[in-house]
């Protein structure tokens, strides 16, 4: 059973005000907020078994190891990965794309191709034209439409057998839209190209199933799930992860080490190089417990609530755009009102104690394509509630009739 | 005026405000009085960086006193340099080198002082005095 309050009674943050005004959160996109089983795995952590993990013969890093495989294994079971050791722990889904995009250097050359989406943040196309550059391999670009949806009839001209690697995200984190992740995994398998999917905007609102999917790398951010920052995860298929040389040297990433030869661990370790974020880990694992505790179907039905009812409200303002209208999409609005600027529009709010996100969202090929500075973005989550929307919308007229 | 005496000026008029929504609302009607850029120097060399919302400066000597002109596709941004514009126009670089700008504080804006904000204020006020050093330069 879904009881809001009670979920709100889990997030001590939702009581904070700010500018002398309850705070109404809806930068959840950017990063979700915590839940108290959180914060108390984080201060347990750090009260009572805080050691390094993997090396040490002593309880605490026995403990702490414990924990933080626990975690890997909570992180598998989520996404349905086939063994724990294929679930990287990283810093955070740009770490993750970049061990990638890295490792891809020695399997793409001069002729081959990549292809990406035009819906991606600035952190999924840079580390492809980096490739690109010193490989001397082709960037392909799948288009947007007006809706904010890919334009899959021109995805399947670009798919090719040169095409190497294709790269797309789950969910656009300027738009919400939730992309045809199944087709274009499928149109790339038929070529044989490699497919890694950012999720970091989806897996905040559905469960994604990795052996399902069939997809060969998968990434996410623990802060967007509940989770502390400076977490992130790859999933990769054992056989590519094999393959691919490791990112970064150091500790714990080897097996044997002298000054002629070093042999590198097995998985996942070889990705894992110097001492981790331990506790970020374990409460990470603790994060995924809430969420699933709460049941990502309730999440996604509740959230599509929200979002219809901020949409129907908001569109009744005058002047008020939505960018990004594609029929499935998180709960995510993206929108100016009229010639306001976004920023203006977040500085009034703000001032009402809401939080929402203004500018490019280092999306700037989106805002290009509707040839805008940016939007204001107010993104949900299912700690959200009607009334704080009532506040947002209110708050949205108010910021329209002071600026206009 | 000095730059003193106008930032005592503009906290004072502030200061007839109760709230932040009349500041701001006040800001707004300010930036409506802003002396704008010609559109010849309204160029990307001009976009001082650092600001989520564009702002153009284009500053000008006339005799020992430097002058500036301004535009901002945002209109609190426009508040804000408007308010600085006034305070650094007509002034002697030397003198709009020298300022300090803690009076933005004094007039609820403090929040716009963070190195971090997305509006760059900490940025216009540096391009600002950057043009006074270069200008105080071309007058040694």
């Amino acid at each position: 059973m879904f009881d809001i309050q009670k979920i709100r009674a889990d997030f001590p943050i939702l009581k904070r005000e700010v500018n002398g005004k309850p705070l109404v959160y809806f930068d959840n996109a950017a990063t979700s907020q915590t839940p108290q089983v959180v914060i108390d795995a984080i201060v347990n952590y750090y009260s009572h078994y805080n050691s390094n993990i993997h090396r040490g013969v002593h309880t605490l890093s026995q403990e702490a190891t414990d924990a933080y495989e626990v975690a890997r294994k909570k992180v598998q079971a989520h996404f349905n990965a086939k063994h724990d050791y294929e679930i990287i722990l990283t810093a955070g889904t740009t770490h993750a794309i970049n061990i990638v995009a890295t490792g891809f250097t020695q399997f793409v050359n001069r002729g081959d191709e990549i292809i990406v989406s035009a819906l991606e943040h600035h952190s999924n196309i840079v580390p492809w034209q980096m490739l690109c550059e010193r490989t001397g391999a082709e960037l392909k670009v799948i288009p947007m439409n007006e809706e904010g949806s890919l334009e899959m009839d021109v995805y399947e001209t670009l798919v090719s057998p040169k095409t190497k690697l294709v790269f797309v995200n789950h969910v656009s984190n300027a738009l919400g839209t939730v992309n045809p992740i199944e087709f274009i995994i499928k149109k790339a398998r038929a070529v044989g190209a490699a497919i890694l999917i950012d999720g970091a905007q989806a897996t905040p609102h559905m469960k994604p199933d990795v052996q399902a999917l069939d997809v060969d790398f998968y990434v996410a951010s623990a802060h967007k799930l509940c989770g502390p920052t400076g977490v992130g995860v790859l999933y990769g298929k054992e056989e590519w992860l094999n393959k691919l040389p490791p990112y970064q040297g150091g500790g714990d990433m080897i097996d044997q080490v002298t000054f002629e030869k070093t042999t590198y661990a097995g998985l996942p370790f070889k990705f894992e190089a110097g001492t981790p974020n331990i506790c970020g880990g374990i409460a990470f694992g603790v994060a995924l417990d809430y969420m699933n505790s709460i049941g990502f179907e309730n999440i996604a039905t509740y959230e599509k609530e929200l979002l219809d009812y901020a949409t129907k409200a908001l569109k009744e303002i005058e002047g008020l755009r939505i960018y990004g209208e594609a029929d499935e999409k998180t709960a995510v609005i993206s929108f100016n009102v009229g010639t306001i600027h976004p920023y203006d529009i977040g500085t009034i709010v703000d001032k009402l104690g809401i939080a929402v996100r203004t500018g490019h969202h280092c999306a700037q090929p989106i805002m290009n394509f509707y040839k805008i500075p940016g939007t204001v973005r107010a993104s949900f989550a299912f700690y959200n509630t009607k009334d704080e929307i009532d506040i947002f919308v209110a708050a949205v007229k108010r910021a329209v009739m002071m600026l206009s | 005026m000095s730059i003193k005496e106008i930032q005592e000026e503009i906290v004072s008029e502030f200061e007839m405000f109760d709230d932040w929504m009349q500041r701001y609302e006040y800001m707004i009607d300010l930036g409506k009085d802003l002396p704008l850029i010609d559109e010849k120097y309204k160029t990307d060399k001009n976009i001082i960086k650092g600001c989520q919302s564009k702002v153009w400066v284009h500053a000008e000597l006339e005799g020992d006193q430097l002058n500036f002109t301004a535009d901002s596709d945002a209109i609190i941004t426009k508040g804000i340099i408007a308010i600085l514009i006034r305070t650094f126009s007509g002034q002697h670089p030397s003198a709009i080198i020298d300022a300090d700008t803690n009076f933005i504080d004094q007039i609820g804006l403090k929040e716009h002082l963070s190195p971090t904000r997305a509006n760059g204020l900490v940025s216009m006020i540096k391009q600002l005095k950057m043009y006074a050093v270069a200008y105080q330069t071309q007058l040694n």
